[in-house]
């Protein structure tokens, strides 16, 4: 150790930096004579900060360190994706509609197909209904991988991203192997799937649900012993069910006040009422019981998953009404009929019955409420998404006021908005 | 959602309760539509919700055209304890698009009825922060309108400003 750095021998520099008299130098941030409480301030968050997990923007009126208003701005990410859909045929329309909320692209396929299906009243085939809940499952232990990793990495956990983006990588790997596409798969078909499964995909998805619950197990030994997360989560900005249930929250942010909404149990679509699963709630509604409630609902995905693979009926994945579903590929040599029905699908698209439908699906955030509306042309004349993180964002405020601006990081993480959802 | 025959018993009930308030109803695909007049909305809501449908799930517009009247507002409601869905529709002339607003009674309202205000130029009344939401403020015209067209806006190019080219063309 050098002479300088001991701390008994202080060098000549230290004593005289030591020595410097700054108080003179402090501003104070209130007038002279006012009380420190009574100004309020004004605070710009965002659009761009990673803390707004997107472009969100948040005004936040503020009195000292304690949050006394805050408005959402939203918008800055809005592409007419709902416009854009009306201008294209329905099968067209998909891709356009998985954008919406990115981390849920399967839910937001399924709402789409399944409220046209709904429209032409078609049958899906069992096989189809299966590989769409395993496909669905997996997205949202997906989509809530990707908000444990981002939402620790707000709290200070950094390490936890790089686990949860690895099993994160893990899932796209298998999207990839069954669909051909990481994101934005467009595996979801009006009338059932694009394709059957490969060979040895289901079980690779197998073997991911053996590991699953174990990683699961792994990041709650890593965060729920950490004295510093349990800190800003814990009692942290609870908010009660009978206030949710007005402000219409639905999703883990619901279930972590004590009401077991969930639309796979409540109203099943999909076959969901062929598996056995749970729904976690919490008791105290805080953002511990958000970050507990999503943790255990990896968990039950991971067991609907394997159920699913077990009981995975054989048969057809799509419908055979020609009408809809795109004839087999083997067909087109040989048929005349299959060559035409190829041709009207793919330029003209299939026409849907004059009518308005409103189909929801449980997401990984809550109910995505899919509303087309048909006038019997091959186009849908409106499409809207009813996406749970644009009406759960109105709860931000609730939830915040009247707590510190840390306090708010920590609760806009487990409200896990995404933004591209919020503004379609 | 109500089957055909529970939809006409709720219709019944509600036209007791408020008079000239539904004009009529539609079940399609398994999904309950009640027709509301526009100036009892808010009343035939409230009534619905007094019979069970609690929550408001949704509110989003539809453009009609060339139908008319060419607007339409739907709300979502939700029972939670039958596990059942209902749609309330209003249809509004392009004129004057006014309906009272029901963030009062269910908050979730706010920002669903000025996605509509913003895209569809439906005025809630009522409503305590009517601003558009998702476009910029001073944007003109309301994009999801059937006659609005798509891609019909100018398209600003910094490359056409610095030629002194009047880039908004």
């Amino acid at each position: 150790m050098s002479a300088i750095d001991s701390p008994r021998t202080k060098s000549a520099y230290r004593e005289m930096e030591e020595s410097v008299e700054l108080s003179h130098m402090k501003q104070p941030l209130v007038a002279e004579g006012a009380e420190p409480e009574s100004e309020l301030l004004t605070l710009n968050m965002g659009p761009h900060h990673p803390a707004t997990h997107g472009v969100l923007r948040l005004l936040v009126t503020l009195e000292g360190e304690v949050v006394r208003d805050l408005k959402p701005i939203i918008g800055y990410v809005h592409t007419g994706i709902e416009k854009t859909a009306e201008d294209k045929n329905y099968w067209k329309a998909i891709p356009v509609v998985e954008r919406m909320d990115y981390l849920a692209y399967f839910f937001n396929a399924y709402a789409f197909c399944g409220a046209t299906e709904t429209l032409l009243g078609i049958e899906v085939p069992k096989r189809a209904q299966y590989l769409r809940v395993i496909h669905m499952e997996l997205n949202r232990i997906m989509s809530h991988l990707v908000w444990l990793g981002t939402s620790a990495l707000d709290l200070g956990a950094m390490s936890m991203f790089w686990y949860c983006f690895r099993e994160r990588e893990s899932i796209l790997d298998l999207f990839e192997y069954s669909t051909g596409a990481r994101m934005h798969t467009r595996y979801f078909q009006v009338g059932g799937v694009a394709d059957d499964v490969p060979a040895g995909w289901v079980e690779k998805v197998r073997e991911f649900c053996d590991a699953m619950p174990t990683r699961v197990d792994q990041y709650g030994a890593l965060l729920n012993k950490n004295e510093i997360l349990l800190q800003r989560l814990r009692n942290v900005c609870p908010l009660d069910e009978e206030t949710l249930l007005e402000l219409g929250v639905t999703g883990p942010l619901l279930r972590a006040a004590g009401n077991p909404w969930d639309l796979r149990k409540a109203m099943p679509y999909c076959s969901y009422e062929d598996f056995d699963f749970q729904i976690p709630v919490g008791t105290e509604g805080d953002n511990y019981d958000r970050f507990a409630v999503r943790m255990q609902e990896m968990k039950e995905s991971t067991k609907i998953i394997a159920q699913a693979l077990e009981q995975l009926p054989e048969g057809a994945w799509i419908t055979d009404d020609r009408k809809v579903a795109l004839p087999p590929r083997h067909e087109l040599a040989t048929s005349m009929e299959a060559l035409i029905h190829h041709f009207k699908l793919v330029t003209e698209g299939f026409r849907v019955p004059a009518g308005e439908v409103y189909f929801p699906v449980e997401g990984p955030r809550g109910e995505y409420g899919c509303f087309v509306r048909s006038d019997g042309s091959s186009k849908p004349a409106r499409v809207h998404m009813r996406d749970p993180s644009f009406v759960n964002l109105q709860a931000t405020n609730a939830m915040v006021k009247d707590s510190y601006i840390a306090d708010l990081i920590a609760t806009l993480a487990m409200m896990d908005p995404v933004l591209g959802g919020i503004d379609r | 959602m109500p089957d055909a025959t529970g939809l006409e018993l709720l219709a019944g009930d509600l036209r007791d309760a408020v008079p000239d308030a539904v004009l009529g109803t539609l079940h399609f695909r398994g999904q309950a539509t009640i027709l509301a007049d526009p100036r009892h909305v808010r009343v035939l809501l409230l009534q619905l919700r007094e019979a069970g449908y609690r929550h408001l799930m949704s509110v989003h517009g539809v453009d009609y055209f060339p139908e008319e009247p060419r607007l339409g507002v739907h709300y979502e409601l939700l029972d939670r304890g039958k596990r059942d869905r209902v749609r309330v529709k209003v249809r509004l002339h392009t004129d004057d698009p006014r309906v009272e607003s029901v963030t009062d009674d269910w908050p979730t309202a706010n920002h669903q009825e000025r996605e509509v205000y913003d895209m569809f130029g439906v005025v809630f009344e009522g409503h305590p922060d009517l601003r558009r939401i998702l476009m910029p403020e001073d944007y003109e015209g309301f994009p999801q309108r059937r006659d609005f067209p798509i891609g019909g806006e100018p398209i600003l190019f910094t490359k056409d400003g610095a030629i002194g080219a009047d880039y908004t063309q």
